[in-house]
């Protein structure tokens, strides 16, 4: 087994014997034989990105097995590593590993830990098949991997009703974008004759394809932008993009570290990553630049408007994770990849640090979410204080932490890309910004500072224990370091060959070159959030509720979420049980089995008992019908 | 040796008929050891197969009606042996499913189910008409038995619409039968796939076919048969009745529509893919609103079938390969799926979605095996359901981008049937003491899924030897498929 390999294997066998044999070896030696396995993983992925990424060595490329054949549809499960895939197994085994150690102290109580860090560790398995893979139809074995993992822990408490609900929700939502995933799969086939990367893209690049498909409804249409759109409404589902987002923000009904994981610093990043991957061909399409720009940009700012005004700690965060996705998109979106994976990179490390502190908040205040019982937490909790601020700070673009660099650049890139969507993204970029700040610093005030609103958790609140507090030192250090480390990548060329940029697409060279205004702009944005947030929260703290009832109809649509969830519910559940039921009982029992089968059952049965009527077993009836016969023969031949 | 497959388990029945005077342990172990023996004997097939050629092998023939052309011809190639393993793989694993939940009548239950094996391996293996036909007829007195006798509380009902529904099909087939012997002059299958015929009369014999196949499959809207039987059946009733009896109807495709009748079939297309769609979207739809464990598979099966019937009909390899190997799948996760609701059905009694809830808090095993069975059902990369499922779907895409872009809405409507099913009987908390009393899986019911689960992961993630039997076959039929039998004038008309 090569070491690439392992580091891949290496948490589905830790997965495994937890899963499997967790009830037999007990649930330390389950855990520990995961984080095992995590920590092997983590290591060997630490000296693959140094010779890779650090180091000059060549890109890796292993073929595992043959997977598929069927005719000329081959397809097998190899190893793709390259300055992108580098990047995303240090992140990936790296939180994970931290996550696992994380959850010894937070899950400390929960009676079925073998079975959450089975789920973990498979988790793990998932994502690495997916940044690994070498052809689409691993991608889409990872993605659905990594589905099925989140589905299991959402809806790890089983017993709650809630849990269950927003696992099948986020599982059905993101089926929605496989929908187009798969769809694009098959179309990146028809069209090059195979899934592998390395082909599609040469091909691409060579011009070596029907520059038209005739796509249904649409009739022949430019054949990148059609498969270059199917495969972004997959990257949509998963990344939880504007009209598909609404899964992730009730997926906080996952235990915390899940949250952290899952819902924030990986798999929500694979569309990202899915993205860039396929900038070969994402380039010769401007239509999906365009929309993949766009639908960034929106849910950047979207999502943003509804962190604003969350009370729920993990909501804030899950939605302002969903906002900064939509950062990372429309960087893609300007050809700005190497900004996207940067800021996925540094988005990371302090996005899993604030899951990570809201945790040991939320486990210091006893399983308590809502922001307005918190206060004044930051005497009780100090550590966790600090870290969280720097956190915060690192999102919101603190000078030199972390976010500074990474979404300073992606917001540059937009403003150098010199073109009207590219503008349009910068402005809502911007805007989101001043959002940003304001909400990460509302909760912030609203749990740390002020008064504490319920004296008698706070008075029971204590800093968690070492398992707990060491991830998050950890991640700490990487959300003030992260961005000034990584900042090369920015840099012309740092991915190679792995991205590919059409010529004219240099948003990401000019970027470097915008003005000064332009670049420290954001920072303006970071001081009015801050202000806003101070003035709101913690000098005149009545303001809140006054606005809040001044503008009832604007809070309470904020508060809803835009009502996307009712819109769907209206639109799509109610209407697909209506018609099932519809179908089942009008067309299946009252017309097939009524009229048709059942109908003509029945009609047999009448006329049989007509007959039935004729033979009476009476022999002058017989004999009457045959003298009747015989007057009719004689009148008819005579 | 194909004779010794099919016809071993009918020696079973005399076995049973004379040893288990009263005895009905002893009726069960002959059953099993049989059927475990004619498992062996298959799988002894399958490695004296040669994967490198599409003609027929075992071949068997001698004289039997001489006076009618009527002549005892059998022979496997890659498109039925497939089948013939099913069966024989299910089988015993229905009689193990049935040890504790049969109690009465367990010797004449056995002799039914052995019956019917023989049967439905004859069916797969026959290469005379005749003897295919009376095959196909006589499977139908078993299953018959099996439903009305052992059934549930509405058996009878569904007993007569199953056999009414199946024989009002199979009479059109008779018909298009003895139609080919008159023009052909024979009832030989192979030679039959040779035979030129005028457009007009592929498109009626085509049609005579279709009939009795799309009850079979079951395509909408000759479906409704379906649940009720299933319903009604015992658990080893609706296993082979899921991963068997229903192949059926598709292999009646394969075998007689395609390469007989190359040119109506390619005319037809629209309809099978419009019939098929329409299973897929409509029946998911319905199985979403079930209230019964069993019928919500059932009709979960006939949306399944529908991807199968795509498959077949985008007339090209992956679609073809897909299709076939989706029909094994689905025996091995529908039929893994009543094998599991049998499981609560024995220690509860009803089938009834919302008498269950939090069963995942007391039986720990049986909700992981269930998880599985959900995951291959809906898809899921690493499972056979997978491999399938995108083959047909690629398939289909090539064909015809339409129609895989309304196919492709099953993936998702399939998830919410099966989530939502999964949901309701083993989330939440526990709300009766019943539930509460449950036991988890014992060894015997553990036993029967082991060969279940191995196949699912192995098909998932190393299908190549499974395709590897069917890729010269398959091949044959698309040049079938593609041949024009009917003359100039006809091809014309479209």
């Amino acid at each position: 087994m090569s070491r690439e390999l392992l580091i891949i294997v290496a948490p589905l066998i830790g997965s495994m014997i937890a899963g499997l044999f967790g009830r037999y070896i007990g649930k330390v030696m389950a855990r520990n034989v995961t984080i095992l396995g995590m920590t092997v993983s983590a290591v060997l992925a630490i000296i693959v990105f140094m010779e890779i990424a650090v180091g000059d060595a060549p890109e890796i490329r292993q073929e595992v097995f043959s997977w598929i054949v069927a005719g000329d549809f081959k397809v097998h499960f190899g190893i793709l590593i390259d300055r992108i895939t580098a990047t995303m197994l240090i992140v990936v085994s790296g939180i994970s590993t931290l996550i696992h150690i994380y959850s010894i102290g937070y899950m400390a109580e929960d009676p079925h830990q073998p079975r959450f860090f089975s789920y973990l560790s498979f988790f793990t398995f998932a994502m690495l098949m997916l940044v690994t893979g070498d052809n689409f139809l691993q991608l889409f074995f990872g993605w659905e991997g990594v589905g099925l993992a989140s589905y299991l822990l959402i809806g790890f408490w089983y017993q709650k009703e809630s849990a269950c609900n927003a696992a099948m929700k986020a599982f059905l939502v993101n089926r929605v974008g496989d929908f187009g995933f798969a769809l694009g799969i098959f179309a990146i086939y028809m069209i090059f004759g195979t899934l592998d990367y390395a082909e599609v893209f040469k091909m691409a690049a060579t011009a070596q394809y029907p520059k038209t498909i005739d796509f249904i409804i649409f009739g022949a249409s430019d054949t990148i932008t059609v498969i270059t759109l199917l495969l972004f409404i997959g990257a949509m589902g998963k990344s939880a993009q504007f009209i598909l987002h609404t899964w992730l923000p009730d997926a906080m009904e996952g235990p915390t570290p899940v949250s952290a994981l899952i819902h924030a610093a990986t798999m929500v990043t694979a569309g990202v990553f899915m993205v860039c991957r396929t900038s070969p061909l994402f380039e010769l399409s401007q239509t999906s630049l365009t929309v993949v720009t766009l639908v960034g940009a929106t849910t950047a700012l979207f999502a943003a408007t509804v962190g604003l005004v969350q009370n729920d700690i993990k909501r804030v965060i899950a939605y302002s994770t969903c906002s900064q996705l939509g950062y990372m998109f429309f960087a893609a979106g300007v050809s700005a990849y190497s900004a996207a994976i940067f800021h996925l990179m540094t988005h990371a490390f302090f996005k899993a640090l604030l899951f990570l502190s809201a945790g040991a908040v939320i486990h210091a205040m006893h399983h308590e979410q809502d922001m307005r019982k918190m206060g004044g937490l930051w005497k009780k909790i100090p550590i966790t204080y600090t870290v969280m601020m720097i956190g915060t700070l690192a999102l919101t673009g603190f000078p030199y932490l972390a976010g500074f660099f990474s979404k300073d650049a992606i917001l540059e890139a937009a403003y150098a890309s010199h073109t009207t969507v590219g503008m349009v993204a910068w402005v809502m970029g911007m805007t989101a910004a001043v959002l940003t700040s304001f909400y990460s610093f509302r909760l912030i005030f609203m749990t740390f500072h002020g008064k504490p609103r319920d004296q008698h958790a706070y008075d029971h609140a204590k800093e968690a224990p070492w398992s707990i507090r060491f991830p998050l030192l950890v991640l700490a250090v990487g959300a003030i370091f992260a961005g000034m480390l990584g900042a090369p990548m920015v840099h012309g060329g740092w991915f190679k060959e792995a991205i590919v940029l059409a010529p004219g697409h240099d948003a990401m060279a000019n970027a470097h070159h915008v003005a000064l205004w332009v670049k420290w702009l954001p920072f303006g944005a970071f001081l009015i959030g801050v202000l806003l947030a101070w003035v709101l929260y913690i000098k005149v703290t009545t303001l809140p509720k006054i606005l809040a009832e001044t503008y009832s109809g604007i809070y309470k649509f904020l508060l809803n979420a835009w009502y996307f969830d009712k819109l769907y519910d209206k639109l799509f559940v109610r209407p697909a049980k209506a018609i099932g039921n519809g179908f089942w009982q009008t067309g299946d029992v009252t017309i097939i089995d009524g009229y048709g089968v059942n109908g003509i059952a029945a009609t047999c049965g009448r006329i049989a008992q007509w007959f039935r009527g004729v033979q009476t077993g009476y022999v002058y009836h017989y004999a009457f019908a045959m003298i009747i016969g015989l007057l009719v023969l004689v009148t008819v031949y005579s | 040796m194909l004779s010794l497959v099919t016809f071993l388990p009918l020696a079973g029945v005399l076995a049973i008929i004379i040893a288990a005077r009263n005895n009905a342990n002893t009726a069960r172990y002959i059953a099993l050891i049989v059927s475990l023996a004619t498992f062996v004997l298959s799988l002894r097939l399958l490695l004296d197969f040669d994967t490198s050629t599409a003609a027929f092998q075992f071949m068997e023939e001698s004289a039997w009606l001489p006076a009618f052309g009527i002549t005892y011809r059998m022979g496997v190639d890659g498109i039925s042996l497939p089948f013939v393993l099913l069966t024989a793989f299910l089988t015993p694993l229905c009689i193990l499913a049935s040890w504790e939940s049969v109690q009465k009548m367990v010797k004449e239950y056995m002799i039914a189910f052995l019956a019917l094996e023989s049967f439905v391996i004859g069916v797969f293996c026959a290469l005379d008409f005749i003897l295919f036909y009376i095959l196909w007829e006589a499977m139908l007195i078993p299953m018959f038995l099996l439903i009305g006798v052992w059934g549930g509380p509405n058996r009878v009902y569904a007993a007569l619409k199953f056999f009414l529904y199946t024989l009002a099909g199979s009479v059109l087939m008779l018909i298009a039968i003895i139609v080919m012997k008159n023009t052909a002059g024979t009832f030989s299958i192979p030679d039959l796939m040779n035979v030129p015929l005028d457009f007009n009369l592929q498109i009626w014999l085509f049609l005579g076919f279709f009939v009795s196949f799309a009850v079979k499959v079951p395509m909408w809207p000759f479906h409704t048969w379906l649940p009720d039987a299933h319903v009604e059946a015992p658990t080893g009733g609706s296993v082979i009745l899921a991963g068997v009896l229903l192949k059926m109807g598709a292999y009646g495709f394969l075998r007689f529509s395609i390469p007989m009748l190359p040119d109506a079939s390619r005319y037809f297309v629209p309809m099978v893919f419009g019939l098929s769609l329409v299973a897929i979207v409509y029946t998911a739809l319905v199985a979403l609103m079930q209230k019964d464990l069993k019928k919500l598979i059932a009709y979960s099966s006939v949306s399944h079938m529908g991807f199968v019937t795509i498959g077949i009909f985008s007339f090209n390899q992956q679609g073809l390969e897909g299709g076939i190997l989706q029909m094994v799948n689905h025996g091995i996760v529908a039929g893994g799926l009543f094998l599991l609701v049998g499981v609560i059905y024995d220690r509860m009694h009803t089938r009834e979605i919302a008498k269950f809830g939090g069963l995942a808090n007391v039986m720990p095993v049986y909700a992981v095996i269930f998880m599985l069975f959900t995951m291959s059902a809906v898809g899921l990369p690493g499972t056979n359901g997978f491999i399938g499922e995108f083959l047909i779907l690629l398939g289909a895409f090539l064909a015809n981008k339409g129609v895989a872009v309304v196919a492709t809405t099953g993936l998702v409507l399939g998830a919410a049937y099966m989530l939502w099913l999964y949901k309701k009987v083993f989330f939440g908390v526990i709300h009766s003491e019943e539930v509460q009393a449950l036991k988890d899986m014992n060894k015997r019911e553990l036993a029967i899924f082991a060969p279940l689960i191995v196949l699912i992961f192995w098909i998932g993630f190393y299908p190549g030897p499974f395709l590897e039997i069917m890729h010269a076959s398959v091949e044959q039929l698309l040049v079938q498929s593609h041949t024009i039998k009917a003359g100039a004038t006809a091809v014309a008309m479209y």
